[in-house]
């Protein structure tokens, strides 16, 4: 058998005899620790962080006056309206836990099928994750109208012997998107300790080493307990999975049980996980470039896993593009007169524009992942993921809007315009987002580091994985020994 | 040889001795002596999860699924109880006290339809094996413990960055200092340090 030398600086090449190097430029398990953490324990950031910060900040800051004031004034000063009740919060809504659908995708996902580049994005992934969960949930909560009575989303007993209804999609939904939120955060965090507590044996200041100290947990590298946190992580990557597929699934519900042209359809579960996905890795996309850039890991997040993220990509826009002709084509086939208005009307009635922009961002844009040339280039990449993250944004837009405004009678049709205040807590909404990104790439490990280490060549027990290095002598040595455990 | 140990502890204080290694393969091949030779109470220090060391170590697998499967089957039991109980019940208990859920007509669909049942079951099995999971292995790994000899010392500091430590504790029955310390030497380490409690 032979095998290429392993390039130590590109790794996108395509030769299968040549595995390709998550970790580039030969480094040591010390040097990874010192490059992850430079920023985090640089006394400043960059100067475009505090930019950044200052910018996401007043957003959400924005968005903070702008739920007061729905709070005061009621729901009236969205453009929300009979027919269109749903305008943009649950699009917004919608949107969000789409997004936050990537970071347990590559955590658990990836995780079973031994994905191993997955350790250069999962953390980032999930941190995203679990703030877009949260901007999810905000629109919902805010969107119930009467917000003082919000705790009637969950089973408390009460005077009243009133109890949620469990039958509609809606409950569901609340206790989907709950332990989804709950399971993301323990993932998350379960996947930091050992990474928080390399950052308290390293600390300098007292603040730090207590923050640090208390989040890590008392964590001591103990393989003992390695082998259990193992098997949780195993454990959770196993549960997580139905879970995230599912999430989505319960949100089309919301719709699909629902008897409404252009709703009622089987495929939306399918069809909402892949959007999902794909909305998810282009966010992961958008965020990880500037950080790489900035943080200065590229070494770990390699061309190679944006190339590999572009795959995803091109896959799950695809499959969404196969959703977008299969509604139409079951329209038609069904010979339904509503149901083949309702799709006819999307692509060229009053909305088609947001159709069209919808189109072209989610199903044409991807396309371009078809050419080595675009997957490797860093621009391109860059600006497809924003289009996608527009086209995603329309896809339910156009659901939402487009099925409530025109639907049976034309009678009771009306159209729907968003008013400045659903504009401003969109942005807002990002504001949040960016707000809680930009403080996690700071205080947290952004990478994650243990993990990282054990891919590495050197981390192999039995000395087979590297090929350079102070190691090369023993290799001999030790592969008698792996032989002798088998 | 015990003036290259690091540090002079008392008997009465003295936690286990420490060898330090600088790779991957050097603590596997320690670790399996270390089991061989028959001692119980050791441990490892690494900065990730050394593929097959656990076994090297001789760990017994853990009962954390065990844990989990209980776990999840709480939480359906618990997501079956709480649905039924609050949007179908309708008994009498001995007769005299009726019981009676928030039974609320929707589109005429029925009061007991175990198909609307199933994605609130389903999350809540996954929420409680997933809180089974997590929290089983803080209780088995005794966490949060903020004080352990280990992190006590400055010289395995370096047990979360790039060094791997193999530790035997002074309170395993086979222990005599000048033995273990002889026996550590012999795995060629980087160190031996001796740790206080």
């Amino acid at each position: 058998m032979t095998t290429l030398p392993l390039n130590p600086t590109d790794n996108t090449g395509e030769d299968p005899r040549q595995r390709p190097q998550l970790v580039l430029e030969h480094k040591d398990f010390s040097s990874v620790t010192n490059e992850i953490l430079k920023v985090n324990e640089s006394p400043k950031p960059p100067k475009s962080w505090y930019l950044a910060l200052a910018v996401s900040f007043s957003l959400m800051s924005m968005l903070g006056a702008l739920i007061g004031y729905l709070f005061f004034t009621g729901v009236g000063v969205w453009g929300n309206n009979n027919p269109v009740a749903w305008g943009y919060p649950i699009v917004n809504f919608v949107f969000w836990v789409g997004i936050g659908h990537a970071g347990t995708l590559i955590s658990a996902i990836l995780f079973l099928f031994r994905q191993k580049w997955r350790t250069g994005i999962n953390r980032l992934a999930e941190a995203m994750t679990i703030f877009a969960v949260i901007c999810a949930g905000t629109f919902p909560g805010i969107h119930i109208g009467r917000v003082w009575l919000a705790y009637w989303l969950f089973p408390i007993p009460n005077q009243m012997d009133m109890w949620p209804q469990f039958r509609s999609p809606l409950l569901w939904d609340v206790f989907a998107v709950g332990t989804y939120f709950t399971v993301s955060l323990l993932f998350w965090y379960l996947g930091m300790i050992p990474d928080l507590a390399t950052m308290r044996d390293r600390t300098t200041t007292k603040v730090k080493a207590i923050a640090y100290g208390l989040l890590s947990l008392g964590w001591r590298g103990s393989m003992r307990h390695w082998h259990r946190y193992e098997r949780a992580y195993l454990l959770l990557a196993a549960l997580a999975t139905p879970l995230v597929l599912s999430v989505h699934s319960v949100v089309s519900f919301d719709f699909a049980v629902a008897q409404l042209p252009g709703w009622h359809t089987t495929i939306f579960p399918p069809y909402f996980v892949a959007g999902a996905i794909f909305s998810g890795f282009a966010m992961v996309m958008t965020l990880a470039i500037p950080t790489r850039e900035l943080w200065g890991l590229k070494s770990f997040i390699t061309i190679r896993h944006l190339e590999n993220m572009c795959k995803v990509i091109l896959l799950t826009g695809s499959m969404v593009g196969y959703a977008y002709a299969m509604e139409f084509f079951i329209a038609w086939y069904s010979g339904e007169i509503y149901e083949s208005f309702a799709f006819i009307n999307r692509a060229f009635g009053p909305y088609s524009w947001a159709y069209w922009i919808m189109v072209s961002c989610n199903v044409l844009t991807p396309q371009i992942f078809w050419f080595k040339k675009a997957r490797n280039s860093i621009a391109i990449m860059f600006i497809a993921s924003l289009f996608i993250n527009v086209g995603m944004w329309f896809e339910r837009f156009v659901i939402v809007v487009t099925s409530l405004a025109n639907d049976f009678l034309p009678s009771s049709w009306g159209m729907y315009e968003p008013t400045w205040v659903d504009v401003l807590m969109l942005l807002g909404s990002f504001g949040l987002f960016m707000t809680f990104f930009l403080l996690f790439i700071r205080f947290l490990p952004v990478l994650a580091i243990a993990e990282i280490k054990a891919i590495m060549p050197q981390a192999d027990p039995h000395g087979h994985g590297h090929s350079y290095g102070e190691m090369e002598g023993e290799t001999d040595a030790s592969a008698k020994i792996a032989e002798e455990d088998e | 040889m015990s003036e290259q140990v690091q540090g002079a502890i008392a008997r009465e204080d003295l936690y286990g001795l420490a060898a330090e290694f600088k790779d991957a393969p050097g603590i596997y091949h320690a670790a399996e002596k270390v089991h061989a030779a028959g001692y119980k109470w050791f441990d490892c220090n690494v900065p990730f999860p050394v593929h097959g060391l656990d076994r090297a170590m001789g760990v017994k697998m853990t009962i954390l699924p065990v844990m989990v499967f209980f776990g999840g089957l709480i939480g359906l039991l618990l997501a079956c109880f709480l649905q039924v109980f609050t949007n179908s019940l309708q008994i009498d208990l001995w007769a005299l006290v009726p019981v009676v859920g928030y039974q609320f007509n929707v589109s005429g669909k029925p009061l007991l339809g175990p198909a609307a049942f199933v994605p609130v079951a389903f999350e809540l099995t996954i929420l409680f094996a997933a809180l089974t999971a997590v929290f089983g292995t803080f209780f088995l790994n005794k966490m949060p413990m903020f004080y352990h000899p280990v992190l006590k010392s400055p010289l395995l500091a370096r047990a979360t960055d790039d060094r791997f430590y193999l530790v035997i504790e002074a309170k395993d029955p086979k222990f005599h200092r000048d033995e273990v310390e002889a026996f550590l030497h012999s795995l060629e380490p980087e160190s031996v340090i001796a740790l206080e409690k």
